[in-house]
């Protein structure tokens, strides 16, 4: 298959991802699957992701896509989205310890309780829910006519905490700043959702399907 | 400059048709709900709630396809709410494209619904919808209960526990917070009972209900402390865009997401 596969271990919808993905893509064929040999026969992967991080990482291990992760960041442009993005550290504070897939040097980390609102002094809400600012903190293929700063949608109640500076991509705050991009030769990470980002999350995706994963 | 607060049309659908009630009753026409989603996505909607109010049950695949044309078109999150009881009854409605479901009836009727769709489907995809009328007397404090059915059926379930308890062990991952007695008077949110369920809970809460202003949406956030705030009329009869209600925003010292500022040439 040429394409773009976007593997389904059962964490979450989908469908809006490939929805999008297909918007974007012109001629280039978006399969959902869960097949480790079609992901491999992709020209590209992506690697979404919702719900808890040590269900995620059973569904993986059960369906053998572990592996199929850990080959496919070697070579293919990558684009992990929320929790694709999170399993891809060495563990996570998660389900009171969860290990990774340790693609990224790092840990997951929970928003600090009783967070509070620095103008109104509102407490913070988890999961941080909603269009926050991404600061880009790199040139990147995928930001190419995203202005500085732009919106993204997210939603989490954990974020990643990389201990190579040199593979943060963006960062965002809420309470504390942290890190909502990665990448990584040929992997991008992400930790807001550019499938329900509007316009600015359309042509994130629109640069994914036309990377070659050279940066 | 953090996280903005969100502004959100609710599309009322019976048989396939947007509407609009007054206090649940008295319905009017709105429109095609796939033209008006387009329309609010245009506009800068933040998100969309679509609420199937169709009453016969054999209607409900008409909101299958509505949600499955919006979310071809529409690239933003999608909530939808109305007749789900069952996990897989939710389990459609992700397949068609919605990213969220509101829970209403059947999180009273099922108390287990709402913790086991959160296992399955995560938080992030479960709002929990209240109706929320006031009962008590003028000289006695403020307080809510539980009201579901479209209204009809009072259950005797305090607001603020509810929420907390749905929210907390149960796994809710946002509130859909409307007040029956604001609900289609043009009067404003309940300020007062926003602002209890949003400080008694740690997850985002939508202030619905009442509505006639652009004022009442930055009321709704500075005096509800809403995190959210979602209306109908103002938007469906035209007398108001979205973007002018984050203008309103914007003025008020609220900070929304700006359209025009997304895509750099």
């Amino acid at each position: 298959m040429t394409g773009v596969a976007v593997i389904d271990y059962g964490m979450g919808n989908l469908r809006s991802v490939a929805k999008a993905l297909e918007h974007v893509a012109g001629s280039a064929r978006v399969e959902v699957t869960s097949s480790a040999e079609r992901i491999m026969q992709a020209d590209r992967i992506v690697f979404p992701g919702q719900g808890a991080a040590r269900d995620c990482m059973a569904e993986l291990q059960r369906l053998g896509l572990d592996k199929v992760v850990k080959e496919a960041v070697r070579s293919k442009p990558f684009l992990g989205i929320c929790m694709g993005l999170q399993v891809l550290l060495d563990a996570s504070e998660e389900n009171d310890g969860v290990q990774g897939l340790g693609i990224f040097p790092g840990r997951v980390r929970r928003f600090p309780a009783q967070m509070r609102e620095a103008q109104t002094g509102d407490m913070l809400k988890i999961p941080h829910m909603g269009w926050n600012q991404v600061h880009q903190t790199i040139a990147h293929p995928l930001w190419q006519g995203i202005a500085q700063d732009s919106r993204f949608y997210f939603v989490h109640s954990y974020y990643v905490d990389p201990t190579d500076s040199a593979q943060i991509a963006a960062t965002a705050q809420y309470g504390v700043e942290f890190v909502c991009a990665m990448a990584h030769r040929n992997v991008f990470a992400a930790q807001f959702h550019p499938e329900k980002s509007h316009h600015a999350g359309l042509a994130l995706l629109s640069n994914f399907v036309r990377w070659d994963g050279n940066v | 400059m953090g996280l903005a607060k969100r502004i959100i049309p609710c599309l009322d659908v019976d048989r396939g048709r947007v509407v609009k009630g007054v206090k649940f009753v008295g319905i009017r026409d709105a429109g095609d709900p796939i033209e008006i989603a387009r329309r609010y996505d245009e506009q800068g909607a933040d998100e969309l709630v679509f609420l199937d109010i169709t009453a016969s049950s054999d209607q409900r695949d008409t909101m299958i396809h509505v949600v499955e044309q919006v979310a071809a078109q529409v690239f933003i999150p999608l909530t939808v709410g109305g007749g789900i009881r069952s996990v897989a009854d939710i389990r459609r409605m992700l397949n068609a494209g919605a990213d969220k479901v509101a829970i209403n009836t059947a999180a009273i009727q099922n108390p287990g619904l709402v913790k086991e769709a959160a296992a399955r489907f995560g938080s992030q995809c479960i709002v929990l919808a209240i109706d929320a009328k006031r009962v008590n007397n003028e000289d006695e404090p403020p307080r809510w209960e539980v009201f579901t059915h479209g209204g009809r059926h009072r259950t005797g379930i305090d607001v603020v526990q509810w929420a907390r308890q749905m929210t907390g062990q149960e796994g809710a991952g946002e509130i859909l917070l409307t007040s029956m007695d604001r609900d289609g008077t043009r009067d404003g949110f309940d300020l007062a009972l926003t602002r209890a369920v949003s400080e008694a809970v740690s997850v985002p809460v939508i202030a619905s209900g009442g509505v006639g202003n652009l004022d009442h949406l930055a009321d709704g956030v500075t005096l509800g402390k809403a995190d959210a705030v979602l209306a109908a009329s103002i938007f469906h009869f035209c007398e108001y865009t979205v973007a002018q209600a984050k203008q309103r925003m914007l003025e008020r010292g609220i900070e929304v997401r700006e359209m025009n500022v997304a895509l750099r040439a």
